[in-house]
């Protein structure tokens, strides 16, 4: 069952379920920081409409930057901005940015310090039509990697809002995803959004022991609470967990839950290997090692096509998930 | 600022004399790093810290200090003689450059070492860092000024040219760029790597306001450092023609130097010139 205490969004299995892009909470939340927050920038390279940065370009036009086809520049300007005093955020597609500026990033904001709030857009497979030059899938992993860099992939649109929020009250270089299509609204406005605090979205009823575990991020999340729904039908009892900040991971949490529960499936829209799932599996290798799935890209790049499309064809959809935990299962 | 009147004008040429030398004798006991720009550069950086900043060394945080942002970070040897000269830290440090546990990284780290205002090294970023620098003055309202050093050869950077861009869009006068156009890079001179030339047409054709100096002579500087200041329409950027090696002169012109530190016997034989030069300057001055 959804977890009662957290307030989520009790339409969360209808039919017509209310859907929004997460990258419409990012727009929000930066329109209530420049508000709130004089130091608060915003800088994009050419896709402020597309990135929801226009609502704060338009509100604040002296705070708002537009640095033209260039991410390179993006990411440096906002370094030395970030190093004065200020907020930066820029905004642009993942595969551009942290994609093409990944070595001014990782320069010039992570080893230098600097204050600034990376937000990568139409991350993951399901950009859709646009094909595979857009569909970033090794985000996470290359932003992880990175010393000094936080991660959040937020897993709707009101998770994203308080992820940006957050950003802007933890100093230093931060990574935020978003997903470019309409996706189910998981959470509420009233949920709690803890940066680092990974929390337990689905559990067994009837006090059942559960018996596998489903890390989920992103939209994808809501794909693993219905694989959840369907596996209990089954007489499976799995526990599902928000993993929404990849890095610092919720050590505590995931040791308890892998200790107590012994099988694992990780699920994310990126690279199998290098992301969220890559994250768990090195820090329970050395802990606590339990047979792990893992479900997201297998090496391969994406391709044109409708993102439920697509997500089925690469083998990311409710099916597959259920079936990854059955493997799992069969290997403790 | 004030103009240079020949007391100063002769400490300075003096103290550049003594970077040289710092220079040598910290390049040698390291045993690596680079020797031909940060001796090209010892008369900028003698100027600009000893005469044109507004900073205070015990206060490396003092939120209306001028900040210097050095792009091209590998010629950090001059930035970290300079900086010790001007008491941001003990001069003893300098012998721990690029050993493990100092605070002289290989390369510039902003949060190693105080006076250090970014972190440097990868070519191209630092003038996009320093446009950052300046629009967080201009939002701000503050007065600082910002210098952005920079390699001639790092305008092969495709980075350096957006930043060109923004800045001129952005008309950030308060920012200032000094090009140390050494002509000579990694792979030998740069209009036989990857030509740069006209680099005062490319830069006015990006609207800016555009000054050619002697880069060893303290006095164009300071001069062409005031008019960028009296300049509100664009950002000025200084080409200053400097000799790589200046003063040592088996050093001097030769791109072999760019990247690798002079032997024991070299080093003698360079600070013995130097020394020499030292003389010079005194006599002429008498």
């Amino acid at each position: 069952m959804l977890n009662p205490d957290l307030k989520l969004n009790p339409a969360i299995f209808d039919a017509d379920v209310d859907q929004k892009p997460t990258r419409d909470g990012y727009g929000e939340a930066l329109v209530e920081l420049g508000e709130k927050n004089k130091n608060v920038v915003v800088l994009s390279a050419d896709l402020t409409e597309s990135t929801r940065a226009e609502g704060f370009a338009n509100k604040f036009p002296h705070r708002f930057f537009e640095v033209g086809v260039a991410e390179q520049n993006m990411a440096t300007i906002a370094a030395g901005l970030g190093i004065s005093g200020k907020i930066p955020f820029i905004s642009s597609y993942a595969t551009f940015s942290p994609g093409r500026n990944w070595e001014q990033i990782r320069t010039t904001i992570s080893y230098n310090d600097s204050n600034v709030k990376i937000a990568g857009h139409h991350a993951g497979i399901s950009v859709g039509p646009d094909g595979a030059t857009h569909q970033a899938i090794e985000d996470i992993a290359t932003m992880r990697v990175m010393a000094n860099m936080k991660v959040i992939v937020p897993c709707d649109v009101f998770e994203a809002k308080k992820a940006t929020v957050a950003a802007t009250k933890i100093w230093g270089p931060m990574y935020l995803r978003f997903a470019r299509e309409k996706t189910p609204v998981i959470t509420t406005a009233k949920t709690p959004f803890i940066p680092g605090k990974a929390e337990i979205y689905w559990l067994p009823s009837n006090r059942t022991k559960p018996t596998v575990a489903i890390f989920a991020c992103g939209a994808l999340l809501h794909k693993a609470l219905l694989a959840a729904r369907d596996l209990e039908k089954e007489k499976i009892s799995p526990v599902v967990l928000n993993i929404h900040t990849i890095k610092p991971l919720d050590d505590k949490k995931i040791l308890e839950i892998a200790r107590k529960v012994g099988a694992i499936v990780t699920v994310e829209e990126h690279q199998t290997s290098g992301g969220m799932g890559g994250a768990v599996a090195e820090f329970l290798a050395k802990h606590a090692p339990v047979p792990m799935e893992f479900i997201g890209m297998q090496d391969t790049f994406g391709e044109s096509g409708e993102p439920s499309q697509l997500i089925e064809k690469y083998g990311m959809g409710v099916k597959d998930i259920v079936k990854a935990v059955k493997r799992v299962l069969r290997r403790k | 600022m004030e103009g240079l009147h020949d007391k100063k004008l002769k400490f300075l040429e003096e103290l550049s004399n003594i970077l040289r030398k710092d220079v040598i004798k910290m390049l040698t006991h390291a045993g690596s790093g680079h020797s031909a720009g940060p001796l090209g550069m010892a008369d900028v950086f003698a100027t600009l810290y000893f005469h044109i900043l507004n900073h205070k060394p015990q206060k490396p945080a003092w939120p209306d200090r001028d900040r210097v942002v050095l792009s091209n970070g590998h010629i950090c040897p001059i930035l970290y003689v300079t900086l010790a000269r001007a008491d941001y830290f003990p001069l003893e440090e300098l012998k721990t450059l690029r050993q493990i546990n100092s605070r002289l990284q290989g390369h510039p780290h902003r949060k190693s070492l105080p006076g250090v205002e970014t972190t440097s090294g990868p070519l191209g970023s630092g003038l996009s860092q320093a446009a950052g620098i300046a629009l967080a003055a201009k939002l701000d309202g503050k007065r600082y000024r910002t210098y952005c050093l920079m390699s001639d050869g790092e305008h092969q950077e495709g980075n350096v040219w957006e930043a060109i861009m923004f800045i001129a869009k952005n008309r950030l006068s308060n920012l200032t760029v000094i090009i140390d156009r050494n002509n000579i890079q990694i792979d030998g001179f740069t209009e036989n790597v990857m030509p740069l030339e006209s680099l005062r047409a490319k830069y006015e054709a990006f609207n800016w306001h555009v000054l050619e100096i002697n880069g060893h002579s303290h006095e164009q500087l300071v001069d062409a450092v005031a008019e960028a200041q009296a300049i509100h329409e664009q950002p000025t950027v200084i080409i200053a023609h400097t000799i790589p090696g200046k003063g040592v002169s088996f050093m001097e012109n030769d791109y072999h130097w760019h990247g690798k530190p002079p032997k024991t016997d070299e080093a003698r034989k360079a600070l013995n010139e130097l020394r020499t030069l030292g003389d010079k300057i005194k006599s002429e001055h008498q």
